[in-house]
């Protein structure tokens, strides 16, 4: 059945089981693939993205659920245009294989949007659902602070 | 398969009996230029199998996967360097599957030598060896030596290509090659006249390239030894970099697996109710296991987990009980191997003290961030491929293999890896791929493994077990006397890889014993190879990541009884075989401010390993918080010989440790009727960032060589954990995982 629902400021009508996770709806059907499937259980982090603002693991949102509007990794910033928290993960070069690195600026978006100054417990605390395989906690945080500090000055 | 076979043999007369080898090949096979596989389209041009110039700038190719070591960005400034390019607007990809982009390196790794100590004929021996890379088309991304062999020929590749522009720019002013000079993609004359690259390529095509150029000191280098912004960074921070996973084409279909968890074939399976689900559009029988081809992934996960499958048992004892006593059985087994075998370990010593220890580790996923996945597009005579593969070059000859076309009928697209640590050496995913899409000719398919899947489907490091025996006197160790058992990854994966297993000893075995640079004056290291099926295979580090531990647990061992300061006994014993290593436990010690005394509930370790060609010391402090340990702090030196980028090698040092101390504390594959018993994250989890610990590194280039990067720093996070540990609780741990027998704070 169809259903529509908005991602990035964009409407899109898909024809879908009412059950589909939304990171299948994002994937497979509207091809926004920024938003990455790691275990479809909610325990890495990969496919994090925010309705109505609210950092959410999509491979748990069914689409029928999906409560407000969708931003993904894609919706940030892009290439061209850069969202600050995406030029500090760059400035930092925190990526290295890359692969949960949406998922991690999503969730660093929503403790930023929250905590606009975050110490390290905080980054602690909102981060650790998210699982890196490569290891790059320590720049991730600091990343996490450079942003924070630019968010503030802007 | 039959001309593969047939070389691969002949690589393990060489590879296991380290005889002089080339003659193999005939010198005119051995020394040819290989093809270049570029084939550019419309007005670009290529100067050799590295440089594409067009219209819009230059691209340069860096065939090695790309998984998370920064190995793009630093291959392309190689080439940068010499080509007089600016780096910001280069363009760099992956390229074709080719033989032009062999591993010279990497088969050398077979090579019972110790890096340390290695002789100029051992060197030659290993450069001879690399024909053999070259003549197998090895386009392997692994053992770290990605920059170590590119050092040289992409260097040149770059000058190479730089002089021809330079001749054609000659040609074109009619002046004298030395009045020419190039910078930022052009050639400049004496008078300030300026040609551009891209005005150049097509005239240089048709020069010849000069044979005689020589490459530029480190003096002169602009971009190598700097910390360059990663080429793949952008499209990591903006969900724009392609993965497997992620690859797109027109009218495709999804599709996932299940195969046997218990690694043997299907005795039948009843699709009835998956068939009629809704987006299934076809199941397909894989003979050791089903896929569902559905219009979404997630609709094919659910049509696959409602096929009724019933599995073959293991060929393997079906628990980890029965499995371990299969590999500790090795150790009555004659040896496959004694590499070091210094001194009389059998010596009797006067007023020593003997001490003996046996350890144990488990089986390991590789765990990456991605599930394996692949590509695929099946025609009745070609096959198109977009796999996330550490070994283009294999994938496509196993593929074509697999769906009965010839290699020449397969393209490979290697596109970014989500993570590889080893897994993506292995050529299943890529296979299992062409299969499923060959069951809908014409039609694009992606297959995405479950997590489930991937963490039950692994090619694991095996499970380990050692025995130590050693005597001090006066403070120093006398004797040091290693037995390994451990089922094969270099026979598992040549089994896979060529169909039979090389006989002869298996260096990879035994290094990070063997090899490291310990002048202990009675010192043998025995391998004992153990027969147990479970599919292993190259785990980030690979043999080091289980004698990492073994060797430098027990060396902690043998300090404590010695009654010395655990990491001068180390500096000491190695300072008379490896000056640059002797001097990074100096390194670390400044770095961590190390006493050898730690207040109450605080407790601190160090580790050294030597591997890859670089040696890695660290220290790692744990803190007692309310009776649970905290990894708070780890310190790292290393010697890299030679520095390309900084920031990048920091990245993998970090990395590396990381990946080792996740295995060290929690990282465990256990086996119930044949089946692995861990699923998912909930079960095989790994350090967060509330658990990792702060780390600082420390980058020193007194080596003689040039070593790797990606794998050093995994070996000696292990031990430095567990002898910071010992420093903590004064409980000695000679087993792997830590969580069984320590409470962590997670």
């Amino acid at each position: 059945m169809a259903t529509t629902l908005t991602v990035n400021g964009q409407s899109h009508t898909v024809d879908l089981p009412d059950d589909v996770p939304l990171l299948w709806v994002l994937r497979d059907q509207i091809g926004l693939t920024g938003t990455k499937f790691g275990c479809g259980v909610a325990a890495c982090g990969a496919c994090t993205v925010h309705i109505d603002g609210e950092a959410v693991r999509s491979c748990q949102v069914a689409l029928a659920d999906v409560w407000g509007d969708v931003t993904t990794i894609e919706g940030v910033g892009t290439p061209d245009n850069l969202a600050v928290i995406q030029q500090a993960w760059i400035d930092n070069q925190v990526a290295q294989c890359g692969y949960c690195q949406s998922g991690q600026i999503m969730q660093a978006a929503d403790l930023l949007a929250n905590t606009p100054n975050p110490n390290d417990a905080q980054i602690d605390e909102a981060m650790q659902g998210n699982l890196c395989r490569c290891g790059t906690y320590p720049r991730i945080r600091a990343a996490i602070k450079d942003a924070a500090q630019k968010l503030q000055e802007a | 398969m039959g001309r593969l076979r047939k070389i691969a043999r002949r690589t393990f007369l060489i590879g296991t009996a380290a005889v002089a080898g080339g003659v193999a090949f005939g010198v005119w096979q051995a020394r040819r230029t290989l093809p270049n596989p570029l084939q550019p389209e419309g007005d670009a041009v290529t100067l050799n199998p590295y440089i594409i110039i067009d219209q819009s700038g230059t691209t340069i190719i860096a065939p090695r996967a790309e998984m998370g070591q920064g190995i793009m960005t630093t291959l392309a400034a190689l080439v940068a360097e010499e080509l007089d390019v600016n780096f910001d607007s280069i363009n760099v990809i992956h390229g074709p599957a080719a033989q032009a982009y062999y591993n010279g390196t990497i088969m050398g790794l077979s090579l019972p030598f110790k890096d340390y100590a290695v002789t100029d004929f051992q060197d030659n021996v290993r450069n001879t060896l690399g024909v053999v890379g070259k003549m197998m088309g090895l386009q392997v991304t692994g053992g770290s030596t990605s920059t170590v062999d590119a050092y040289e020929k992409m260097r040149m590749a770059g000058a190479t290509a730089r002089e021809t522009l330079k001749l054609a720019a000659a040609d074109r002013l009619g002046v004298a090659m030395d009045q020419l000079r190039t910078e930022g993609e052009q050639v400049i004359g004496a008078d300030g006249t300026t040609i551009s690259y891209t005005d150049l390529a097509a005239a240089a095509v048709t020069i010849e390239p000069p044979q005689d150029v020589t490459l530029r000191p480190a003096s002169e280098w602009k971009l190598l030894g700097q910390s360059l912004p990663r080429v793949d960074m952008v499209g990591k921070a903006t969900g724009t970099a392609e993965f497997g996973a992620d690859v797109r084409l027109p009218g495709m279909k999804f599709a996932t697996l299940r195969m046997n968890p218990k690694r043997a074939g299907m005795i039948s399976y009843d699709a009835s109710a998956a068939e009629n689900m809704t987006g299934v559009e076809q199941i397909v029988d894989l003979g050791d296991g089903i896929a569902v081809i559905a219009s979404n992934t997630w609709l094919a996960m659910q049509a696959a987990e409602a096929v009724e499958i019933e599995w073959e048992n293991a060929s393997y004892p079906p628990t980890t009980k029965a499995l371990r006593k299969s590999v500790d059985q090795a150790f009555d087994t004659s040896a496959n191997s004694t590499m070091r075998n210094d001194g009389d370990v059998d010596i009797a010593i006067e007023g020593g003290t003997e001490i003996t220890a046996e350890y144990h580790v488990p089986w390991l996923a590789h765990s990456t961030m991605e599930p394996m996945n692949s590509t695929a597009l099946y025609t009745n005579d070609s096959l198109e491929i977009w796999s996330g593969t550490q070994a283009p070059t294999l994938a496509r000859d196993k593929c074509a293999a697999a769906v009965g076309l010839d290699s020449d009928q397969v393209t490979v697209h290697t596109t970014y890896l989500g993570g590889g640590f080893g897994r993506r050496a292995e050529f299943d995913f890529s296979v299992l791929a062409a299969r499923v899409a060959q069951a809908m000719p014409g039609v694009p398919i992606k297959t995405t493994w479950s997590r489930e899947e991937d963490m039950r489907h692994d090619f694991y490091r095996p499970a380990a077990s050692a025995r130590f025996r050693g005597v001090v006197q006066n403070g120093e160790a006398v004797v040091l006397d290693g037995k390994i058992a451990a089922p094969s990854v270099t026979q598992a994966a040549m089994q896979r890889v060529a169909g039979f297993a090389p006989p002869g000893p298996d260096k990879g075995h035994v290094e990070g014993a063997f090899d490291q640079p310990y002048g202990i004056p009675n010192f043998r290291i025995a391998g004992h190879l153990a027969d147990v099926d479970v599919p292993i295979g190259f785990w980030r580090s690979v043999g080091n990541s289980f004698n990492g531990f073994f060797f430098d647990s027990f060396i902690d061992e043998l300090a404590h009884a010695a009654g010395r300061d655990p990491l001068e006994f180390r500096h000491d014993l190695i300072a008379r075989e490896h000056a640059p290593s002797a001097a990074l436990l100096d390194e670390v010690a400044e770095m961590s401010g190390w006493t050898g005394a730690t207040p109450d509930g605080v407790g601190r370790g160090v580790g050294f390993t030597y591997s890859f060609g670089t040696p890695v010391a660290q220290v790692i402090e744990v803190v007692d918080e309310n009776g649970l340990i905290r990894i708070q702090k780890a310190w790292i030196a290393c010697d890299v010989g030679t520095a390309l980028d900084r920031s990048i090698i920091e990245a993998q040092m970090i990395s590396g440790l990381i990946y080792g101390l996740s295995a060290a504390v929690m990282g465990e594959i256990t086996f119930a009727d044949g089946e692995a018993q861990q699923y998912n994250y909930p079960d095989y989890d790994a350090l967060r960032i509330h658990t990792a610990p702060q780390v600082d590194v420390r980058i020193l280039e007194n080596n003689a060589h040039m070593g790797g990067v990606g794998e050093p720093a995994t070996p000696p996070s292990m031990p430095a954990l567990a002898n910071a540990i010992f420093d903590l609780t004064g409980v000695r741990a000679r087993e792997l995982p830590l969580n069984k027998q320590f409470d962590f704070l997670l």
